[in-house]
């Protein structure tokens, strides 16, 4: 797929984002829009996957792992885009009765979903134990995960973190989402992460850097961290992204990590995001 | 009063690793996963043999429970490995969303619960898990008897497709469950039919109630004593089948009232079938340092409470008439 391709695809991604999110005036826009560009990319062109029929168990398929589960209608529009489930189903999103609840679940059957996740700092340990079952199944696809730089916070991440690179769990890629924005402020100012890069080499992972809103750039990487994997240590992207990107007065702010758009501000938000596929 | 006897005593844990061992051999799905206690656990036999299924996570315990959920997406059955305190209150969120929420195949397989881990004292001495465990929706808590019935109780879990607490202990206890007596989960077992009063046991206090009904059969008290390994879920119909009989119940288990078996069987009678119930158990306290059958006395965990126990609750039956 051409990068022009995926960028439509994106641009579609975020409206629906922001659709979603105005409808129910429900939810997270911020880190959604930020990993728009990444999360469309890693479906439409790198993973090898099978999207209908779901399957749970995902054997000879690469899979994701959304930890920041709250940026679940970014996760919900590429799924549906690539054809998990209809894309009219986007509009029950935080609505009674919907399979597409406000933070990711496996619960109510939403095909794509593997773990529930919205409680933060769980998600890269589930990504590691279905990576280590892939090994044992002699399975050669790749793990992938996402997770917020404000959830590296959370204690658990450091022991997966120090888990991987000691048994060598090399069929993963994970990739942090470093805005630098969580709900109570900026990363540094919250509880500042200090030398992140440093920190995963520490622990003995492979980094890589990259701007998580050029599409050439995540298509570049992600195939160089492809490159990566398979010898001995797992692969982590360090993912500069601008929080609310593609809707001007959503950038580089906390403020829209968890607040619907109003009916003007969406008005305003879809006018700088043509529609390429049509609106569900 | 059905005479019970045993030949050996020995550790509910070596159950487990027992079990884990016979099916590391018949399901090749297994895998076993620890967090640095694989000798207190029993483990090594099974590490040592399949050592490619042996995940040594070390002192990490909320990273073993996303790494079992995940390694269930692709057909494992993960079995973690740690003390009922770490298995449980410490892992509590991730065993809720990774697990329970998500409906993960996962065993968590907890040694060292309840006082009669003994001489470690208050800190590992969880008297909360089965109330934690049981409140998690669809999660299946078990906390066997003896050897055997642990032994037999990790096998079958295997066959159950969804998450399993088993919850077992440190001490060398009485085996007294026949070796072949096959396991069902959520199966309460009549271990002595009687029509006084019926004594509902589960894990290390199973041996005590049938020690309780000895002494009550001496004083022509015939108990009705039915072992409860399966908590959730609760073997609901065998409990209101003694119960129409007897008219009084007495539970016991080796855990906070709050929260435990007579808290089931108290909540299923509440709605069923009124009758009074005298539970024997941790009253909202710590537990401490000591030996376990001093602890179970001190606490009031020792045959001479159940008996008291009964004494009690016969009365208030009496009373009723």
């Amino acid at each position: 797929m051409t990068t022009d391709q995926l960028q439509k695809i994106t641009s579609q991604v975020r409206r629906d984002i922001v659709r979603m999110v105005h409808a129910h005036q429900s939810g997270h826009p911020g880190g959604s829009l930020g990993c728009a560009d990444f999360v469309t990319t890693l479906y439409f062109n790198v993973m090898h996957h099978q999207p209908s029929p779901f399957s749970m168990d995902g054997n000879g398929e690469d899979l994701f792992f959304l930890s920041n589960g709250h940026i679940s209608p970014l996760w919900y529009s590429v799924l549906a885009r690539s054809g998990y489930f209809p894309v009219s189903e986007l509009a029950t999103f935080r609505a009674i009765n919907s399979r597409l609840q406000g933070h990711p679940t496996t619960h109510e059957g939403l095909p794509g979903v593997r773990v529930a996740s919205g409680s933060l700092g769980q998600g890269l340990s589930v990504a590691v134990g279905a990576a280590l079952t892939k090994k044992l199944n002699g399975d050669k696809s790749i793990v992938y995960s996402l997770h917020g730089d404000g959830e590296l916070q959370e204690g658990q991440n450091w022991e997966a973190i120090m888990f991987a690179a000691a048994k060598k769990v090399d069929n993963l890629i994970a990739t942090v989402d470093h805005n630098n924005q969580q709900i109570d402020g900026t990363v540094q100012d919250v509880l500042s992460l200090g030398d992140l890069r440093a920190k995963w080499e520490a622990f003995g992972w492979d980094v890589l850097q990259m701007n998580g809103n050029n599409t050439e750039e995540i298509i570049q990487t992600l195939k160089k961290a492809k490159e990566h994997t398979g010898k001995g240590k797992p692969v982590v992207i360090l993912m500069t992204t601008v929080m609310g990107y593609g809707v001007d007065f959503m950038m580089n702010s906390h403020k829209w990590h968890g607040v619907a758009p109003n009916d003007e501000q969406l008005k305003k938000a879809l006018e700088q995001l043509p529609e390429t596929l049509g609106d569900y | 009063m059905k005479k019970y006897t045993f030949s050996e005593k020995k550790d509910t844990r070596s159950g487990f690793g027992a079990g884990l061992l016979e099916l590391g051999k018949t399901n090749p799905n297994v895998v076993a996963l620890c967090a640095d206690l694989t000798g207190s656990l029993k483990m090594d036999a099974f590490q040592k043999a399949f050592p490619e299924r042996f995940f040594q996570c070390g002192i990490a315990e909320a990273n073993m429970m996303g790494i079992a959920a995940g390694m269930t997406i692709g057909g494992k059955i993960p079995f973690t490995g740690t003390f009922a305190n770490f298995s449980t209150g410490r892992v509590y969120d991730q065993i809720r969303q990774s697990i329970a929420y998500s409906g993960k195949n996962v065993k968590i397989c907890a040694s060292h619960a309840g006082l009669t881990l003994g001489e470690d004292g208050a800190t590992h001495q969880i008297l909360e898990d089965i109330g934690l465990m049981k409140m998690l929706p669809g999660m299946v808590v078990i906390n066997p008897c003896d050897y055997n019935q642990t032994k037999a109780a990790t096998i079958a879990i295997a066959q159950h497709k969804g998450p399993v607490y088993l919850r077992f202990g440190r001490p060398s206890w009485p085996v007294f469950i026949p070796e072949k007596m096959p396991f069902e989960i959520g199966k309460a077992i009549v271990l002595s039919e009687g029509a006084d009063v019926s004594i509902f046991a589960t894990g290390h206090l199973v041996w005590k109630a049938i020690q309780a009904g000895e002494q009550l059969a001496e004083m022509g008290i015939i108990a009705e004593i039915i072992n409860i390994h399966t908590i959730k879920p609760l073997d609901e119909k065998a409990v209101i089948q003694s119960v129409s009989k007897t008219g009084c119940v007495v539970t016991a288990e080796e855990h906070q009232l709050n929260g435990g078996l007579g808290d089931s069987i108290c909540q299923l009678l509440s709605r069923h079938l009124p009758t009074p119930v005298e539970m024997v158990g941790v009253n909202d306290s710590f537990g401490e340092s000591g030996t376990p059958e001093a602890l179970l006395v001190k606490y009031g965990l020792d045959s001479k409470n159940i008996v008291e126990a009964v004494t009690r609750v016969m009365q208030r039956k009496k009373a009723l008439v």
